[in-house]
């Protein structure tokens, strides 16, 4: 007995010992909080809340939103930004036909070896490449960009909180900063190569507004081209490179949840019925 | 052992009487989750997690096993590999998305097993080997999950492996060698990714180990339940099968349900958005936050913001988040309660619901916030809150309190009388 009890009596003196620990820390952090003024944030906005053909339980992809997205992709952020976890072969899948993808790819030239000379080269390419980088490496990629390696573009809709949005955001947000912001924090003022834009953390983003102005890219379907409409396709685009089985996996959601449900159903007869022998009656 | 009037097993036919005199696998499994197995009739849907907890350490098996096939553990392709995973391997993208979803699941259930398991003190006499073991599988499940969170090679991978080993560093003395010992290097990198992969495949198979000693000294007393009062009769318990398999079956039905909700809905909604950036030793992500399941600890860690005489502040928050599970282990000699279900001790009830509850979730919140305030406060209140609870509240309310009245038996508690009642027997505590 006594022996239990001095367990318990070490739990205790390590208890307050920890406690004592920690709550002189939250005693310090009070005395600071009340005589320190707290640095505030730089405020920035939260993505606008767009509607997406793929949003929700039965979303599906809008192929000719897809298209036009490559096409802002191609003609605008492939300037700078690689596509490398994305095929040629891959555009099948947005409605493409075999013989389009065949011409697409080899309209483009990627990295190869001269065949002759064992020398490295360029050649067109093929359905099985990846999307070229534009840069042959990052060491390039930061000196063109005053040392701002623009990133990837596969996956940006998954790396970011509410990715498709956050993007088309972006880019249809670039505005010069307000009287008021500037006021409240000089801070936020662009430096030299930045550029203000109210969805970026800390409001200046290296990369210079990408979708200017209508008719920037012509689409091939007709559609205006304005700046909120390319924002948007190259966002939906980019949805997709991040997830191309993003439809099909909602698709093979409902089937699996269905045949879920009725199982559960049938499990809990069972269970009833198995149970009424034993449960007590009312 | 079991109950005297547990079913025997007997073979039917000419196979299993083969079988019993070589190797008696079907007896062991009637005995195990058979006929043969004699459950308190009483127990509630939260004795349903256990099973579950199995049953996700399965799926964690199974998916693992197929992810390991098409991935490579190198830090120059691994986070492509995982992206061929994404894209190119037939059904990958499902296997990499329930395997993800399920190490949640898998956290999910097993959080609410160790609830149940305070709050009805499931860890006292005769069941205390049971709990030690479940704390070791919970050590082993949060080491295979920190490795298995690496292998992406994501930012979060990164600089998580990084914060980690870290820890390590703030032993004094030794600390920086065993950081360097433990990642094969003086940051993460091929060497670190190489051993983690190594040992995620490696734990599971001794979480599986563990599991059978806890299922096994779970079988010597048999299930605690509800009342907290042991089993007295025949009356007091059904066989497991088909009474319990059929609950299960139930319970795993619902359990399905949501998981795959998860893993086809929102299979993203439970990770952090940066693991999808590739790991980049020169950038430092603004916050770094494991995964949720680890928030409540990682709260604890932060906590400690001041030296502590001669303990430094980052030490000392190490020292507390082991801490913070360690004492687990001497829960069976701290709460010496003879009581056992929170249903009949009011006091222990109350700090239970109103203490243990809301501080448990201030921490998770806190852990995964930016350190910054209310939340390191928040925070501070929260884990003396939590030592308190375990090492000087709960020590003393289980010789202060005055437990209410119990019932004679499971059967009495169930039908309202049990034919065997004792008079005046029936406030005594259960034994």
């Amino acid at each position: 007995m006594t022996k239990l009890l001095s367990v318990r009596l070490v739990a205790i003196l390590v208890g307050l010992g920890f406690t004592v620990a920690v709550l002189w820390g939250f005693l310090v952090g009070a005395y600071n909080a009340a005589t320190e003024e707290a640095a505030g944030h730089v405020p920035y906005e939260h993505p606008k809340e767009l509607s997406w053909s793929f949003d929700g339980p039965f979303g599906k992809w809008d192929k000719a939103q897809l298209q036009r997205g490559l096409k802002v992709y191609d003609e605008v952020c492939s300037a700078c930004h690689s596509l490398k976890f994305v095929a040629f072969r891959d555009l099948e899948q947005i409605g493409y036909s075999e013989a389009m993808v065949k011409a697409y790819a080899a309209a483009k030239t990627v990295p190869g070896i001269d065949p002759n000379t064992g020398e490295a080269s360029t050649r067109p390419g093929l359905p099985t490449d990846y999307f070229p980088s534009p840069y042959p490496n990052n060491v390039a990629a930061a000196a063109a960009n005053n040392n701002a390696i623009p990133p990837d573009l596969s996956l940006m809709t998954k790396a970011r909180g509410d990715g498709t949005n956050y993007v088309a955001s972006l880019l249809m947000g670039y505005q010069e900063p307000s009287a008021e912001l500037l006021e409240e924090h000089p801070e936020a003022a662009p430096g030299p190569g930045l550029y203000h834009n109210p969805y970026f953390p800390n409001l200046n983003l290296a990369m210079a507004p990408p979708l200017t102005s209508t008719g920037q890219v012509t689409y091939d379907d007709g559609t205006e081209a304005t700046v909120e409409q390319m924002s948007k396709d190259v966002a939906a685009f980019l949805t997709w490179t991040a997830e191309p089985t993003l439809v099909k996996r909602k698709q093979t959601g409902w089937p699996v949840l269905i045949f879920l449900l009725f199982a559960t159903v049938l499990a809990y007869m069972s269970k009833k019925q198995i149970w009424s022998a034993v449960k007590p009656k009312k | 052992m079991s109950f005297p009037w547990a079913r025997q097993y007997e073979p039917k036919n000419g196979l299993t009487k083969f079988l019993d005199e070589r190797l008696p696998l079907p007896r062991l499994v009637y005995n195990a989750v058979g006929a043969g197995y004699p459950v308190p009739r009483n127990l509630s849907y939260f004795w349903n997690f256990g099973v579950l907890a199995g049953f996700f350490l399965v799926v964690q098996i199974v998916t693992g096993v197929v992810l390991a096939m098409h991935y490579a553990a190198n830090a120059q392709v691994a986070f492509a590999t995982t992206e061929h995973i994404m894209r190119d391997v037939n059904w990958g993208w499902l296997m990499r998305y329930a395997h993800a979803n399920g190490a949640s699941f898998f956290f999910i259930v097993v959080y609410l097993h160790i609830f149940r398991g305070l709050f009805y003190s499931s860890y006292k006499a005769p069941r205390e080997m049971i709990w030690l073991l479940g704390v070791v599988i919970f050590l082993l499940m949060m080491a295979t999950a920190f490795m298995g969170y690496v292998l992406p090679w994501g930012q979060m991978s990164f600089w998580g492996a990084k914060v980690i080993t870290g820890l390590f560093g703030a032993i004094p003395l030794v600390g920086e060698p065993i950081q360097v010992w433990l990642l094969g290097g003086f940051a993460p990198d091929n060497a670190a990714l190489n051993r983690f992969f190594s040992l995620h495949f490696l734990l599971p198979f001794v979480i599986a180990g563990v599991v059978i000693l806890h299922i096994w000294a779970l079988h010597i007393p048999g299930s605690s339940n509800p009342t907290g009062v042991e089993v007295k009769s025949e009356s007091d318990t059904v066989p497991f099968h088909p009474y319990y398999t059929a609950k299960d079956g139930f319970g795993l039905g619902i359990a399905l349900l949501l998981y795959f909700a998860m893993v086809f809905f929102l299979p993203n909604a439970l990770g952090h958005p940066d693991n999808y950036i590739e790991a980049n030793p020169l950038s430092t992500p603004a916050h770094i936050v494991p995964e949720w399941y680890f928030w409540p600890f990682y709260a604890i860690l932060r906590a400690f913001t001041v030296d502590f005489f001669f303990v430094p502040a980052k030490l000392m928050g190490v020292i507390a988040m082991f801490a913070s599970i360690l004492l687990w282990f001497f829960l069976p000699w701290l709460d010496k309660s003879p009581v056992r279900s929170g249903h009949y001790r009011p006091l222990f009830r109350k700090f239970f619901w109103f203490g243990l509850i809301p501080a448990m979730i201030v921490l998770f919140i806190c852990g995964g916030a930016p350190a910054e305030e209310p939340y390191v406060m928040l925070s501070q209140i929260a884990t003396a809150y939590y030592f308190l609870h375990f090492l000087v509240i709960l020590p003393i309310i289980s010789s202060v309190e005055k437990p209410e009245p119990l019932p004679y038996s499971i059967t009495e508690a169930v039908l309202g009388s049990d034919k065997k009642v004792v008079k005046g027997e029936n406030t005594s505590p259960a034994v």
